[in-house]
């Protein structure tokens, strides 16, 4: 309880100093967590709509692959990255290991099947709704796949706040990726492993309590400026 | 504008799951006042009219239009689709589809909102409208193209009487103005009312059709008058 409280302390005091070190590496996170989340957006939604949409041999396959890699350890992804981006790797060349591009690699590999099951789950309901208009109304695969995403925009949401909890949340892969190295590529969960390991608690948990309510104000700001309960004017 | 009609059915027969849903059905529809099908549950009302349509596929047989413009066509559903948007945009919608250029969407889609009175609700959410208002909406979002033939499936079912008179005030308009109506009803009043030709469908099949005066005073077979006496019909 201690802890706790110590921890409570910790990050009142970050926030209210406007601790240097913290805002860059709050920053970074955002950054890291954000672009991944629209790379992870431009590929799952259209995927999700697609496999809602069109029918084809191996769709079934497809989805359940999708689905199974929902569940993909973020560390043996972790892995796989560092494999591939390594000096030895066959993308070694581009010297990505240990930036934060590597750590948008990783978070987008991990992301992106939950994003694209939940985004095809969302729009197969919508899909089965507006299916007999959208046919009689003689559209193209093309406008069905526009309309499904733009009708179905708040569920899409969920989708990436989902994706977004997921990824600014994730320790073990970008920990592997990134070296979590102070100034370029250490994020709040590194630096929360690293302190836990230091034995300060209290910082730690205080970054703790600093991504929670990073974690909550963009998703309220997201939600807020989607205007998903207004009426709007057409 | 190359007109549609005639319509040629030629044994056109629909199955499912290896049950005959409708056929063989051998009909031809000319250009003319509004054609109203009418029958039991389950006698094949919607499946002939989506058939025509080209929303349904065909088992065997062939429907030809003399000139096969699916985007001259439009259907209204019993339960009205409306899509997640305002009522304005709904209404805009099937003019984006076709690349109507935005100065004419909006004096169109403002002409027919003040003709189905939903003016002062142009930029509701069209999922907050009662039924009748969704389905003047339908109507409404149907016509909007002028359509050369507009298919209703029994677009008044659960209205109340007010309602039902604005609809049907709205679709003669339509059917003077020269779109051909195909319509399926339960309610005889309305066949009545409306009518031009009628189809009386049973088991699948066109029992009897013919002009509405005459099919509707002197049924040429036992079903049909049963059926006009409200009697159950197998």
């Amino acid at each position: 309880m201690n802890d706790i409280l110590q921890g409570l302390s910790a990050a009142f005091w970050l926030v209210v100093s406007l601790d240097s070190e913290l805002i860059d590496i709050s920053l970074r996170s955002l950054r890291v967590t954000l672009t991944a989340l629209v790379i992870s957006c431009i590929i799952a939604v259209p995927l999700g709509a697609y496999l809602a949409v069109q029918r084809f041999r191996y769709r079934r396959l497809v989805i359940a692959g999708i689905n199974a890699l929902m569940g993909l350890p973020p560390v043996v992804v972790g892995l796989v990255v560092y494999l591939l981006l390594s000096r030895s790797g066959p993308f070694g060349v581009f010297g990505l290991l240990f930036t934060p591009t590597a750590m948008i690699i990783a978070q987008v590999i991990i992301i992106t099947p939950l994003i694209a099951s939940i985004a095809h789950q969302a729009i197969r309901e919508l899909w089965a709704e507006y299916h007999d208009l959208l046919i009689s109304l003689n559209t193209t695969k093309w406008q069905r796949i526009k309309t499904l995403i733009w009708d179905g925009r708040r569920n899409l949401l969920t989708a990436a706040l989902a994706g977004f909890g997921r990824a600014i949340g994730e320790v073990g892969a970008i920990m592997i990726v990134g070296g979590n190295i102070d100034n370029v590529t250490r994020v709040l969960t590194t630096a929360i492993a690293l302190e836990t390991g230091k034995g300060d608690f209290a910082l730690a948990l205080g970054l703790g309590f600093v991504l929670i309510g990073l974690s909550m104000i963009v998703s309220i700001t997201i939600h807020s400026l989607s205007r998903t309960e207004r009426e709007g004017r057409w | 504008m190359t007109q549609m009609l005639p319509l040629t059915l030629t044994d056109v027969v629909v199955r499912r799951r290896g049950k005959r849903i409708i056929g063989p059905v051998t009909h031809r529809l000319e250009q003319g006042p509004p054609t109203i099908v009418i029958g039991p549950n389950g006698s094949g009302k919607t499946t002939l009219l989506r058939v025509i349509h080209g929303i349904e596929r065909i088992s065997t047989g062939q429907v030809n239009w003399t000139h096969d413009a699916p985007d001259q066509q439009a259907f209204v559903f019993q339960n009205p689709i409306v899509l997640r948007r305002t009522v304005a945009e709904n209404l805009a919608y099937p003019l984006r589809l076709a690349g109507v250029d935005k100065a004419e969407i909006i004096s169109r889609v403002t002409t027919w909102l003040a003709r189905i009175g939903l003016d002062a609700l142009a930029n509701t959410a069209a999922t907050r409208l009662s039924g009748g208002e969704r389905q003047k909406l339908a109507i409404a979002r149907a016509l909007i193209r002028t359509p050369q033939v507009l298919f209703l499936d029994e677009p008044c079912a659960n209205l109340d009487g007010h309602t039902t008179r604005e609809i049907e005030a709205l679709l003669s308009e339509t059917a003077t103005a020269g779109t051909r109506l195909i319509m399926a009803t339960h309610n005889m009043g309305q066949a009545r009312r409306l009518a031009g030709d009628v189809i009386f469908m049973l088991n699948g099949k066109i029992h009897e059709s013919g002009a509405a005066n005459y099919i509707m005073n002197t049924p040429q077979t036992s079903e049909l008058k049963s059926f006009f006496q409200g009697d159950i019909v197998t």
